[in-house]
Protein backbone atom coordinates (compact mmCIF):
# COMPACT_ATOMS: atom_id res chain seq x y z
CA UNK A 1 0.00 0.00 0.00
CA UNK A 2 2.83 2.33 0.95
CA UNK A 3 4.56 1.50 -2.30
CA UNK A 4 1.45 2.29 -4.32
CA UNK A 5 0.97 5.72 -2.73
CA UNK A 6 4.65 6.51 -3.35
CA UNK A 7 4.16 5.61 -6.99
CA UNK A 8 1.02 7.74 -7.32
CA UNK A 9 2.79 10.77 -5.84
CA UNK A 10 5.78 10.18 -8.11
CA UNK A 11 3.71 10.10 -11.30
CA UNK A 12 1.65 13.15 -10.24
CA UNK A 13 4.84 15.12 -9.67
CA UNK A 14 6.24 13.92 -13.00
CA UNK A 15 3.12 15.02 -14.90
CA UNK A 16 3.12 18.28 -12.94
CA UNK A 17 6.67 19.11 -14.03
CA UNK A 18 5.80 18.13 -17.58
CA UNK A 19 2.78 20.48 -17.48
CA UNK A 20 4.86 23.33 -16.06
CA UNK A 21 7.55 22.99 -18.72
CA UNK A 22 4.90 22.86 -21.43
CA UNK A 23 3.17 25.93 -19.94
CA UNK A 24 6.45 27.85 -20.02
CA UNK A 25 6.39 27.63 -23.84
CA UNK A 26 10.11 27.09 -24.08
CA UNK A 27 9.43 24.91 -27.11
CA UNK A 28 6.38 25.11 -29.40
CA UNK A 29 3.65 22.50 -28.67
CA UNK A 30 4.35 20.57 -31.91
CA UNK A 31 7.84 19.85 -30.58
CA UNK A 32 6.97 19.45 -26.91
CA UNK A 33 3.33 18.37 -26.53
CA UNK A 34 1.64 19.23 -23.20
CA UNK A 35 0.04 16.51 -21.06
CA UNK A 36 -3.48 17.75 -21.83
CA UNK A 37 -2.77 17.52 -25.56
CA UNK A 38 -1.65 13.91 -25.14
CA UNK A 39 -4.69 13.18 -22.97
CA UNK A 40 -6.96 14.66 -25.63
CA UNK A 41 -5.28 12.55 -28.28
CA UNK A 42 -5.72 9.42 -26.15
CA UNK A 43 -9.39 10.23 -25.63
CA UNK A 44 -9.95 10.86 -29.34
CA UNK A 45 -8.10 7.70 -30.30
CA UNK A 46 -10.27 5.55 -28.06
CA UNK A 47 -13.41 7.46 -29.17
CA UNK A 48 -12.93 6.71 -32.86
CA UNK A 49 -11.86 3.15 -32.00
CA UNK A 50 -8.54 3.47 -33.81
CA UNK A 51 -6.61 2.81 -30.57
CA UNK A 52 -8.82 -0.13 -29.65
CA UNK A 53 -8.25 -1.67 -33.06
CA UNK A 54 -4.52 -0.95 -32.85
CA UNK A 55 -4.27 -2.61 -29.44
CA UNK A 56 -6.31 -5.60 -30.57
CA UNK A 57 -4.21 -6.15 -33.69
CA UNK A 58 -0.92 -5.75 -31.85
CA UNK A 59 -1.97 -8.02 -29.00
CA UNK A 60 -3.16 -10.68 -31.41
CA UNK A 61 0.19 -10.65 -33.24
CA UNK A 62 2.04 -10.77 -29.95
CA UNK A 63 -0.04 -13.68 -28.72
CA UNK A 64 0.49 -15.73 -31.87
CA UNK A 65 4.16 -14.87 -32.34
CA UNK A 66 5.07 -15.38 -28.71
CA UNK A 67 3.13 -18.64 -28.36
CA UNK A 68 4.92 -19.94 -31.44
CA UNK A 69 8.29 -19.00 -30.05
CA UNK A 70 7.52 -20.57 -26.66
CA UNK A 71 6.52 -23.87 -28.22
CA UNK A 72 9.40 -23.91 -30.70
CA UNK A 73 11.88 -22.58 -28.14
CA UNK A 74 10.98 -25.27 -25.64
CA UNK A 75 11.37 -28.06 -28.17
CA UNK A 76 14.65 -26.62 -29.46
CA UNK A 77 15.97 -25.87 -25.98
CA UNK A 78 15.06 -29.31 -24.72
CA UNK A 79 16.75 -30.94 -27.71
CA UNK A 80 19.90 -28.83 -27.35
CA UNK A 81 19.95 -29.41 -23.60
CA UNK A 82 19.54 -33.16 -23.99
CA UNK A 83 22.02 -34.03 -26.71
CA UNK A 84 25.69 -33.20 -26.41
CA UNK A 85 26.12 -33.07 -30.19
CA UNK A 86 23.41 -30.44 -30.63
CA UNK A 87 24.78 -28.46 -27.71
CA UNK A 88 28.25 -28.28 -29.26
CA UNK A 89 26.95 -27.28 -32.68
CA UNK A 90 23.53 -25.63 -32.65
CA UNK A 91 24.02 -24.34 -29.10
CA UNK A 92 26.96 -22.16 -30.09
CA UNK A 93 25.11 -20.80 -33.13
CA UNK A 94 22.11 -19.85 -31.00
CA UNK A 95 24.25 -17.88 -28.57
CA UNK A 96 26.00 -15.98 -31.37
CA UNK A 97 22.67 -15.25 -33.06
CA UNK A 98 21.52 -13.56 -29.89
CA UNK A 99 23.68 -10.53 -30.65
CA UNK A 100 21.65 -9.91 -33.81
CA UNK A 101 18.78 -7.41 -33.35
CA UNK A 102 15.70 -9.14 -34.68
CA UNK A 103 14.91 -6.12 -36.87
CA UNK A 104 17.78 -7.29 -39.07
CA UNK A 105 15.56 -10.15 -40.17
CA UNK A 106 13.08 -7.76 -41.86
CA UNK A 107 14.67 -7.76 -45.32
CA UNK A 108 14.68 -11.56 -45.38
CA UNK A 109 11.19 -11.75 -43.91
CA UNK A 110 9.86 -9.45 -46.63
CA UNK A 111 11.63 -11.45 -49.30
CA UNK A 112 10.22 -14.75 -48.04
CA UNK A 113 6.73 -13.73 -46.99
CA UNK A 114 6.10 -10.36 -48.68
CA UNK A 115 4.48 -7.52 -46.75
CA UNK A 116 2.22 -9.91 -44.93
CA UNK A 117 1.15 -10.87 -41.44
CA UNK A 118 3.51 -13.84 -41.66
CA UNK A 119 6.51 -11.58 -42.10
CA UNK A 120 5.63 -9.65 -38.94
CA UNK A 121 5.13 -12.87 -36.99
CA UNK A 122 8.48 -14.11 -38.25
CA UNK A 123 10.22 -11.05 -36.87
CA UNK A 124 8.48 -11.46 -33.49
CA UNK A 125 9.45 -15.11 -33.48
CA UNK A 126 13.09 -14.35 -34.18
CA UNK A 127 12.98 -11.70 -31.44
CA UNK A 128 11.91 -14.01 -28.66
CA UNK A 129 12.82 -17.50 -29.83
CA UNK A 130 16.47 -17.39 -28.82
CA UNK A 131 15.83 -16.21 -25.28
CA UNK A 132 13.26 -18.95 -24.75
CA UNK A 133 15.49 -21.60 -26.30
CA UNK A 134 18.56 -20.70 -24.29
CA UNK A 135 16.51 -20.46 -21.10
CA UNK A 136 14.97 -23.87 -21.72
CA UNK A 137 18.35 -25.39 -22.45
CA UNK A 138 19.74 -24.02 -19.17
CA UNK A 139 16.62 -25.06 -17.31
CA UNK A 140 16.91 -28.57 -18.61
CA UNK A 141 20.47 -28.77 -17.33
CA UNK A 142 19.86 -27.11 -13.99
CA UNK A 143 16.75 -29.12 -13.21
CA UNK A 144 17.57 -31.86 -10.67
CA UNK A 145 17.57 -35.27 -12.36
CA UNK A 146 15.55 -36.81 -9.57
CA UNK A 147 12.26 -35.38 -10.92
CA UNK A 148 12.57 -37.12 -14.26
CA UNK A 149 13.49 -40.38 -12.54
CA UNK A 150 10.63 -40.08 -10.07
CA UNK A 151 8.24 -39.41 -12.95
CA UNK A 152 9.40 -42.47 -14.87
CA UNK A 153 9.26 -44.50 -11.70
CA UNK A 154 5.61 -43.57 -11.27
CA UNK A 155 4.77 -44.60 -14.81
CA UNK A 156 5.13 -41.37 -16.81
CA UNK A 157 6.71 -41.60 -20.23
CA UNK A 158 6.91 -39.81 -23.57
CA UNK A 159 4.84 -36.67 -23.90
CA UNK A 160 3.23 -37.08 -20.49
CA UNK A 161 6.64 -37.22 -18.86
CA UNK A 162 7.55 -33.97 -20.60
CA UNK A 163 4.25 -32.24 -19.91
CA UNK A 164 3.60 -33.35 -16.34
CA UNK A 165 7.14 -33.57 -15.02
CA UNK A 166 10.00 -32.10 -17.08
CA UNK A 167 8.16 -28.90 -18.00
CA UNK A 168 6.86 -27.98 -14.52
CA UNK A 169 10.15 -29.07 -12.96
CA UNK A 170 12.13 -26.71 -15.18
CA UNK A 171 9.71 -23.78 -14.93
CA UNK A 172 11.51 -21.99 -12.07
CA UNK A 173 14.68 -22.10 -14.14
CA UNK A 174 13.09 -20.80 -17.33
CA UNK A 175 10.62 -18.20 -16.13
CA UNK A 176 13.14 -15.35 -16.39
CA UNK A 177 14.01 -16.49 -19.91
CA UNK A 178 10.32 -16.56 -20.84
CA UNK A 179 10.01 -13.03 -19.52
CA UNK A 180 13.05 -11.81 -21.40
CA UNK A 181 11.75 -13.49 -24.54
CA UNK A 182 8.49 -11.64 -24.16
CA UNK A 183 10.23 -8.29 -23.76
CA UNK A 184 12.38 -8.89 -26.87
CA UNK A 185 9.39 -10.09 -28.86
CA UNK A 186 7.32 -7.08 -27.84
CA UNK A 187 10.03 -4.66 -29.04
CA UNK A 188 10.50 -6.54 -32.28
CA UNK A 189 6.78 -6.40 -32.94
CA UNK A 190 6.49 -2.63 -32.50
CA UNK A 191 9.55 -2.09 -34.68
CA UNK A 192 8.17 -4.36 -37.36
CA UNK A 193 4.80 -2.58 -37.28
CA UNK A 194 6.53 0.79 -37.68
CA UNK A 195 8.20 -0.46 -40.82
CA UNK A 196 5.41 -2.61 -42.29
CA UNK A 197 2.71 0.02 -41.63
CA UNK A 198 -0.09 -2.50 -41.54
CA UNK A 199 -2.33 -1.67 -38.59
CA UNK A 200 -1.23 -2.06 -34.98
CA UNK A 201 0.27 0.36 -32.49
CA UNK A 202 3.51 0.74 -34.45
CA UNK A 203 1.59 2.00 -37.44
CA UNK A 204 -0.46 4.43 -35.30
CA UNK A 205 2.80 5.82 -33.99
CA UNK A 206 4.18 6.35 -37.51
CA UNK A 207 0.86 7.87 -38.55
CA UNK A 208 1.28 10.46 -35.77
CA UNK A 209 4.73 11.22 -37.11
CA UNK A 210 3.50 11.60 -40.71
CA UNK A 211 0.72 13.96 -39.58
CA UNK A 212 3.27 15.80 -37.45
CA UNK A 213 0.96 15.07 -34.51
CA UNK A 214 3.33 14.67 -31.55
CA UNK A 215 0.34 14.32 -29.23
CA UNK A 216 -0.58 11.08 -30.94
CA UNK A 217 3.03 9.87 -31.02
CA UNK A 218 3.34 10.33 -27.27
CA UNK A 219 -0.12 8.87 -26.67
CA UNK A 220 0.83 5.68 -28.52
CA UNK A 221 4.19 5.51 -26.75
CA UNK A 222 2.37 5.67 -23.42
CA UNK A 223 0.01 2.91 -24.58
CA UNK A 224 2.95 0.68 -25.52
CA UNK A 225 4.57 1.21 -22.13
CA UNK A 226 1.33 0.57 -20.24
CA UNK A 227 0.50 -2.58 -22.18
CA UNK A 228 3.97 -4.02 -21.64
CA UNK A 229 3.77 -3.17 -17.97
CA UNK A 230 0.34 -4.75 -17.55
CA UNK A 231 1.37 -7.99 -19.22
CA UNK A 232 4.55 -8.16 -17.18
CA UNK A 233 2.62 -7.51 -13.98
CA UNK A 234 -0.34 -9.74 -14.71
CA UNK A 235 1.26 -12.71 -16.41
CA UNK A 236 4.87 -12.96 -15.35
CA UNK A 237 4.72 -11.54 -11.83
CA UNK A 238 1.78 -13.83 -11.06
CA UNK A 239 3.69 -16.76 -12.44
CA UNK A 240 6.76 -15.91 -10.34
CA UNK A 241 4.64 -15.47 -7.22
CA UNK A 242 2.88 -18.79 -7.77
CA UNK A 243 6.21 -20.55 -8.27
CA UNK A 244 7.55 -19.08 -5.06
CA UNK A 245 4.47 -20.19 -3.16
CA UNK A 246 4.79 -23.70 -4.44
CA UNK A 247 8.51 -24.27 -4.44
CA UNK A 248 9.10 -22.21 -1.35
CA UNK A 249 12.00 -20.31 -2.88
CA UNK A 250 11.31 -17.41 -0.53
CA UNK A 251 10.23 -17.70 3.10
CA UNK A 252 6.59 -16.68 3.35
CA UNK B 1 18.72 -72.83 -12.09
CA UNK B 2 17.34 -74.51 -9.03
CA UNK B 3 17.81 -72.85 -5.71
CA UNK B 4 16.90 -74.19 -2.37
CA UNK B 5 15.97 -71.20 -0.23
CA UNK B 6 17.25 -73.00 2.84
CA UNK B 7 20.71 -73.21 1.44
CA UNK B 8 20.61 -69.72 0.02
CA UNK B 9 21.40 -68.14 3.35
CA UNK B 10 24.71 -69.38 4.67
CA UNK B 11 24.77 -68.75 8.37
CA UNK B 12 27.92 -69.01 10.40
CA UNK B 13 27.58 -71.84 12.92
CA UNK B 14 28.06 -69.65 15.97
CA UNK B 15 25.08 -67.50 15.03
CA UNK B 16 22.51 -70.20 14.86
CA UNK B 17 21.14 -69.55 18.32
CA UNK B 18 19.41 -66.32 17.49
CA UNK B 19 19.36 -66.17 13.74
CA UNK B 20 17.50 -69.19 12.52
CA UNK B 21 17.25 -70.56 9.05
CA UNK B 22 15.07 -68.74 6.58
CA UNK B 23 12.35 -71.33 6.38
CA UNK B 24 9.68 -69.09 7.83
CA UNK B 25 7.89 -66.56 5.71
CA UNK B 26 5.82 -64.18 7.78
CA UNK B 27 4.89 -67.01 10.10
CA UNK B 28 4.01 -69.47 7.35
CA UNK B 29 6.41 -72.37 6.95
CA UNK B 30 7.69 -72.97 3.45
CA UNK B 31 8.11 -76.53 2.25
CA UNK B 32 11.52 -77.70 3.37
CA UNK B 33 12.29 -79.08 -0.06
CA UNK B 34 11.42 -75.93 -1.96
CA UNK B 35 12.87 -76.46 -5.41
CA UNK B 36 12.06 -73.76 -7.96
CA UNK B 37 9.10 -74.95 -10.03
CA UNK B 38 9.34 -75.58 -13.74
CA UNK B 39 5.93 -74.04 -14.20
CA UNK B 40 4.87 -71.04 -12.14
CA UNK B 41 1.30 -72.22 -11.52
CA UNK B 42 2.38 -75.17 -9.44
CA UNK B 43 1.99 -75.05 -5.68
CA UNK B 44 5.51 -73.76 -5.13
CA UNK B 45 6.12 -70.09 -4.47
CA UNK B 46 7.59 -68.16 -7.37
CA UNK B 47 9.85 -65.41 -6.02
CA UNK B 48 8.26 -61.99 -6.35
CA UNK B 49 11.61 -60.53 -7.35
CA UNK B 50 14.63 -62.54 -8.36
CA UNK B 51 18.01 -61.14 -9.25
CA UNK B 52 19.99 -63.58 -11.28
CA UNK B 53 23.72 -62.94 -11.54
CA UNK B 54 23.41 -59.16 -11.76
CA UNK B 55 26.49 -57.07 -12.49
CA UNK B 56 26.66 -53.37 -13.18
CA UNK B 57 29.58 -51.05 -13.77
CA UNK B 58 29.74 -47.28 -14.12
CA UNK B 59 31.99 -45.47 -16.53
CA UNK B 60 34.38 -43.26 -14.63
CA UNK B 61 35.91 -40.06 -16.04
CA UNK B 62 39.20 -41.76 -16.72
CA UNK B 63 38.94 -44.68 -19.11
CA UNK B 64 38.34 -47.08 -16.20
CA UNK B 65 35.09 -48.62 -15.05
CA UNK B 66 33.83 -48.86 -11.53
CA UNK B 67 32.22 -52.18 -10.75
CA UNK B 68 29.32 -51.15 -8.56
CA UNK B 69 27.55 -54.52 -8.42
CA UNK B 70 29.10 -57.90 -9.07
CA UNK B 71 27.23 -61.13 -9.62
CA UNK B 72 24.35 -60.50 -7.29
CA UNK B 73 21.75 -63.21 -6.93
CA UNK B 74 18.89 -62.62 -4.58
CA UNK B 75 15.33 -63.81 -4.21
CA UNK B 76 12.47 -62.08 -2.49
CA UNK B 77 9.29 -63.99 -1.71
CA UNK B 78 5.83 -62.46 -2.11
CA UNK B 79 4.91 -60.45 0.98
CA UNK B 80 8.42 -60.64 2.38
CA UNK B 81 10.16 -57.76 4.09
CA UNK B 82 13.78 -57.85 2.99
CA UNK B 83 16.37 -55.41 4.29
CA UNK B 84 19.61 -54.85 2.44
CA UNK B 85 22.39 -53.58 4.68
CA UNK B 86 25.82 -52.41 3.67
CA UNK B 87 28.36 -49.65 4.13
CA UNK B 88 27.74 -46.40 2.34
CA UNK B 89 28.86 -46.50 -1.30
CA UNK B 90 28.54 -50.28 -1.64
CA UNK B 91 25.88 -50.00 -4.35
CA UNK B 92 22.61 -50.23 -2.43
CA UNK B 93 20.96 -47.34 -4.28
CA UNK B 94 22.28 -48.66 -7.57
CA UNK B 95 20.68 -52.04 -6.83
CA UNK B 96 17.28 -50.52 -6.05
CA UNK B 97 17.40 -48.27 -9.13
CA UNK B 98 18.15 -51.35 -11.14
CA UNK B 99 15.18 -53.30 -9.76
CA UNK B 100 13.03 -50.21 -10.41
CA UNK B 101 14.20 -50.28 -14.03
CA UNK B 102 15.93 -46.89 -13.90
CA UNK B 103 19.38 -48.41 -14.53
CA UNK B 104 20.40 -51.16 -16.91
CA UNK B 105 22.53 -54.01 -15.65
CA UNK B 106 25.67 -54.95 -17.56
CA UNK B 107 24.82 -58.63 -17.21
CA UNK B 108 22.29 -60.85 -15.48
CA UNK B 109 18.54 -60.65 -15.21
CA UNK B 110 15.89 -59.06 -13.05
CA UNK B 111 12.84 -61.29 -12.80
CA UNK B 112 9.50 -60.20 -11.42
CA UNK B 113 7.03 -63.04 -10.95
CA UNK B 114 9.44 -65.13 -12.96
CA UNK B 115 9.43 -62.79 -15.97
CA UNK B 116 12.44 -60.76 -17.02
CA UNK B 117 11.89 -57.01 -16.86
CA UNK B 118 13.73 -54.04 -18.26
CA UNK B 119 12.60 -50.50 -17.74
CA UNK B 120 10.29 -49.00 -15.14
CA UNK B 121 6.94 -50.51 -14.29
CA UNK B 122 4.24 -49.54 -11.82
CA UNK B 123 4.44 -52.98 -10.25
CA UNK B 124 7.70 -51.81 -8.62
CA UNK B 125 7.72 -48.39 -7.04
CA UNK B 126 10.87 -46.87 -5.60
CA UNK B 127 10.95 -44.36 -2.78
CA UNK B 128 14.14 -42.46 -3.54
CA UNK B 129 16.75 -41.61 -0.97
CA UNK B 130 16.12 -37.96 -1.91
CA UNK B 131 12.35 -38.62 -2.09
CA UNK B 132 11.84 -36.72 -5.36
CA UNK B 133 8.48 -35.32 -4.36
CA UNK B 134 7.12 -32.85 -6.91
CA UNK B 135 7.26 -29.36 -5.43
CA UNK B 136 4.82 -27.94 -7.99
CA UNK B 137 2.08 -30.26 -6.80
CA UNK B 138 0.20 -30.34 -3.51
CA UNK B 139 0.46 -33.32 -1.20
CA UNK B 140 -2.81 -34.68 -2.59
CA UNK B 141 -1.69 -34.19 -6.19
CA UNK B 142 1.61 -35.90 -5.46
CA UNK B 143 -0.27 -38.91 -4.17
CA UNK B 144 -2.55 -38.77 -7.20
CA UNK B 145 0.27 -38.59 -9.76
CA UNK B 146 1.03 -42.27 -10.22
CA UNK B 147 -2.66 -43.13 -10.41
CA UNK B 148 -3.15 -40.50 -13.12
CA UNK B 149 -0.35 -42.08 -15.12
CA UNK B 150 -2.12 -45.41 -14.73
CA UNK B 151 -5.32 -43.81 -16.11
CA UNK B 152 -7.34 -44.64 -13.03
CA UNK B 153 -10.74 -42.96 -13.01
CA UNK B 154 -11.25 -39.67 -11.18
CA UNK B 155 -13.64 -41.13 -8.62
CA UNK B 156 -11.34 -44.00 -7.75
CA UNK B 157 -8.35 -41.66 -7.52
CA UNK B 158 -10.24 -39.44 -5.12
CA UNK B 159 -11.13 -42.40 -2.93
CA UNK B 160 -7.56 -43.64 -2.83
CA UNK B 161 -6.04 -40.23 -2.14
CA UNK B 162 -8.23 -40.04 0.94
CA UNK B 163 -7.48 -43.60 1.95
CA UNK B 164 -3.71 -43.37 1.66
CA UNK B 165 -3.44 -39.92 3.20
CA UNK B 166 -5.38 -41.26 6.17
CA UNK B 167 -3.06 -44.26 6.29
CA UNK B 168 -0.03 -42.00 6.75
CA UNK B 169 -1.91 -39.52 8.95
CA UNK B 170 -1.67 -36.60 6.55
CA UNK B 171 -5.31 -35.95 5.65
CA UNK B 172 -5.12 -32.43 7.01
CA UNK B 173 -2.19 -31.57 4.77
CA UNK B 174 -3.73 -32.58 1.49
CA UNK B 175 -3.57 -29.06 0.04
CA UNK B 176 -0.15 -28.11 1.40
CA UNK B 177 2.92 -27.92 -0.77
CA UNK B 178 5.75 -30.23 0.16
CA UNK B 179 8.16 -27.48 1.21
CA UNK B 180 5.73 -26.58 3.97
CA UNK B 181 6.11 -29.99 5.62
CA UNK B 182 8.64 -31.39 8.06
CA UNK B 183 11.10 -34.11 7.06
CA UNK B 184 9.07 -36.89 8.62
CA UNK B 185 5.89 -35.68 6.95
CA UNK B 186 7.59 -35.50 3.56
CA UNK B 187 8.78 -39.03 4.08
CA UNK B 188 5.18 -40.09 4.68
CA UNK B 189 4.00 -38.27 1.56
CA UNK B 190 6.54 -40.24 -0.43
CA UNK B 191 5.26 -43.43 1.17
CA UNK B 192 1.64 -42.55 0.38
CA UNK B 193 2.55 -41.59 -3.20
CA UNK B 194 4.25 -44.94 -3.69
CA UNK B 195 1.50 -46.97 -2.01
CA UNK B 196 -1.27 -45.23 -3.95
CA UNK B 197 -0.12 -46.76 -7.22
CA UNK B 198 -0.57 -50.10 -5.42
CA UNK B 199 2.69 -51.70 -6.51
CA UNK B 200 3.38 -55.34 -5.73
CA UNK B 201 6.88 -54.41 -4.68
CA UNK B 202 7.86 -51.39 -2.67
CA UNK B 203 11.51 -50.36 -2.90
CA UNK B 204 12.72 -48.04 -0.16
CA UNK B 205 16.14 -46.39 -0.26
CA UNK B 206 17.39 -45.37 3.21
CA UNK B 207 14.07 -43.66 3.76
CA UNK B 208 14.57 -42.82 7.43
CA UNK B 209 18.29 -42.04 7.46
CA UNK B 210 17.85 -38.30 7.76
CA UNK B 211 15.24 -38.35 10.51
CA UNK B 212 15.56 -37.90 14.26
CA UNK B 213 15.28 -41.06 16.36
CA UNK B 214 11.73 -40.45 17.64
CA UNK B 215 10.27 -39.75 14.21
CA UNK B 216 12.11 -42.74 12.82
CA UNK B 217 10.72 -45.06 15.52
CA UNK B 218 7.21 -43.83 14.80
CA UNK B 219 7.64 -44.39 11.07
CA UNK B 220 9.00 -47.89 11.73
CA UNK B 221 5.77 -48.71 13.56
CA UNK B 222 3.67 -47.18 10.79
CA UNK B 223 5.57 -48.95 8.06
CA UNK B 224 5.22 -52.29 9.83
CA UNK B 225 1.49 -51.70 10.27
CA UNK B 226 1.03 -50.67 6.61
CA UNK B 227 3.05 -53.67 5.47
CA UNK B 228 0.84 -55.96 7.55
CA UNK B 229 -2.33 -54.26 6.26
CA UNK B 230 -1.44 -54.18 2.58
CA UNK B 231 0.66 -57.33 2.26
CA UNK B 232 3.17 -55.71 -0.08
CA UNK B 233 6.61 -57.09 -0.76
CA UNK B 234 9.15 -54.62 0.59
CA UNK B 235 12.83 -54.28 -0.24
CA UNK B 236 14.27 -51.81 2.21
CA UNK B 237 17.79 -50.45 2.02
CA UNK B 238 19.64 -49.08 5.02
CA UNK B 239 23.13 -48.76 6.41
CA UNK B 240 21.75 -49.18 9.93
CA UNK B 241 21.88 -52.83 10.99
CA UNK B 242 19.56 -52.30 13.93
CA UNK B 243 16.94 -50.71 11.74
CA UNK B 244 17.20 -53.70 9.44
CA UNK B 245 16.70 -56.18 12.29
CA UNK B 246 13.81 -54.10 13.63
CA UNK B 247 11.95 -54.34 10.33
CA UNK B 248 13.02 -57.33 8.29
CA UNK B 249 12.02 -60.95 7.80
CA UNK B 250 15.41 -61.36 6.27
CA UNK B 251 18.55 -59.25 6.12
CA UNK B 252 20.96 -59.37 3.20
CA UNK B 253 24.45 -58.09 3.84
CA UNK B 254 26.27 -56.28 1.05
CA UNK B 255 29.97 -55.59 0.81
CA UNK B 256 31.93 -52.68 -0.51
CA UNK B 257 33.46 -52.54 -4.01
CA UNK B 258 32.55 -54.65 -5.71
CA UNK B 259 29.06 -54.75 -4.28
CA UNK B 260 28.15 -58.33 -3.52
CA UNK B 261 25.66 -60.06 -1.31
CA UNK B 262 27.89 -61.76 1.24
CA UNK B 263 25.39 -63.27 3.58
CA UNK B 264 21.73 -63.48 4.42
CA UNK B 265 20.11 -63.78 7.81
CA UNK B 266 16.55 -64.75 8.65
CA UNK B 267 15.15 -62.78 11.56
CA UNK B 268 12.69 -64.74 13.64
CA UNK B 269 12.05 -62.26 16.40
CA UNK B 270 8.33 -61.85 17.16
CA UNK B 271 6.53 -58.75 15.89
CA UNK B 272 5.84 -56.01 16.71
CA UNK B 273 9.44 -55.27 17.56
CA UNK B 274 11.09 -52.19 18.90
CA UNK B 275 14.50 -50.91 17.92
CA UNK B 276 15.58 -50.62 21.57
CA UNK B 277 14.64 -54.23 22.43
CA UNK B 278 17.55 -56.31 23.72
CA UNK B 279 16.80 -59.11 21.25
CA UNK B 280 16.96 -56.65 18.36
CA UNK B 281 20.16 -55.13 19.70
CA UNK B 282 21.76 -58.55 20.22
CA UNK B 283 20.83 -59.83 16.80
CA UNK B 284 22.09 -56.61 15.23
CA UNK B 285 25.37 -57.05 17.07
CA UNK B 286 25.88 -60.50 15.67
CA UNK B 287 25.22 -59.32 12.13
CA UNK B 288 27.46 -56.35 12.73
CA UNK B 289 30.28 -58.65 13.89
CA UNK B 290 29.84 -60.58 10.71
CA UNK B 291 29.87 -57.37 8.67
CA UNK B 292 33.02 -56.29 10.46
CA UNK B 293 34.62 -59.66 9.73
CA UNK B 294 33.84 -59.17 6.07
CA UNK B 295 35.22 -55.66 6.01
CA UNK B 296 38.39 -56.77 7.77
CA UNK B 297 38.76 -59.70 5.41
CA UNK B 298 38.40 -57.49 2.34
CA UNK B 299 40.80 -54.97 3.82
CA UNK B 300 43.37 -57.72 4.34
CA UNK B 301 42.95 -58.80 0.77
CA UNK B 302 43.40 -55.24 -0.42
CA UNK B 303 46.56 -54.77 1.63
CA UNK B 304 47.93 -58.02 0.30
CA UNK B 305 47.25 -56.80 -3.22
CA UNK B 306 49.04 -53.55 -2.51
CA UNK B 307 52.14 -55.39 -1.25
CA UNK B 308 52.16 -57.72 -4.22
CA UNK B 309 52.39 -54.77 -6.63
N1 LIG C 1 26.11 -42.20 -11.90
C1 LIG C 1 27.24 -42.73 -11.38
N2 LIG C 1 28.39 -42.69 -12.08
C2 LIG C 1 29.53 -43.23 -11.58
N3 LIG C 1 29.61 -43.82 -10.39
C3 LIG C 1 28.50 -43.90 -9.64
C4 LIG C 1 27.27 -43.35 -10.08
N4 LIG C 1 26.34 -43.56 -9.12
C5 LIG C 1 26.97 -44.21 -8.13
N5 LIG C 1 28.27 -44.41 -8.42
C6 LIG C 1 29.25 -45.13 -7.58
O1 LIG C 1 28.76 -46.45 -7.39
C7 LIG C 1 28.95 -46.84 -6.06
C8 LIG C 1 27.65 -47.26 -5.43
O2 LIG C 1 26.84 -46.12 -5.26
P1 LIG C 1 25.43 -46.18 -4.55
O3 LIG C 1 24.61 -47.22 -5.22
O4 LIG C 1 24.86 -44.81 -4.51
O5 LIG C 1 25.83 -46.66 -3.08
P2 LIG C 1 24.98 -46.62 -1.73
O6 LIG C 1 23.58 -46.29 -2.06
O7 LIG C 1 25.16 -47.98 -1.16
O8 LIG C 1 25.62 -45.58 -0.85
C9 LIG C 1 29.64 -45.69 -5.33
O9 LIG C 1 30.99 -45.99 -5.22
C10 LIG C 1 29.39 -44.50 -6.21
O10 LIG C 1 30.50 -43.65 -6.14
MG1 LIG D 1 22.40 -44.73 -1.47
Amino acid sequence: MKKLSKQIVFYCVLIGIWALVAKAHIWPPYLFPPPWGVAESLWAGFQDHSFWIGIAVTMKRMLIGYSLSVVLGMILGLAVGSYKFLEDTLGGLLVSLQSLPSICWIPLAVLWFGLTEKAILFVVLMGSLLSVTIAMEDGRKQMPKIYGMAGRNLGAKGFRLFWSVLLPASLPFIVSGLKQGFAFGWRSLIQAEMIFLSLGLGQLLMMGRDLNDMNQVLAVMILIIILGFIIDGLVFRTMERKLQERWGLVPA
Amino acid sequence: MSTNPQNAYPIPPDHRGIIGRANVLRGKPVSSVAVLPMRPESTQVVPKVALDGISLSYKTNSKGRLIALENISLQVQPGEFLCIVGPSGCGKSTLLHLIAGLHQQSSGQVLVDGKAVSGPGTDRILIFQELGLFPWLTVGQNVEFGMKMKNISKAEREEKIQYYLRLVHLSKFRDSYTHQLSGGMRQRVALARALATEPDVLLMDEPFAALDAQTRDLLHDELERIWAETGRTIIFVTHNVREAVRLADRVALMTFRPGRVKQEFAIHLPRPRHIEETDVARTAREILDCLRDEINKSLEVEYADEKAK
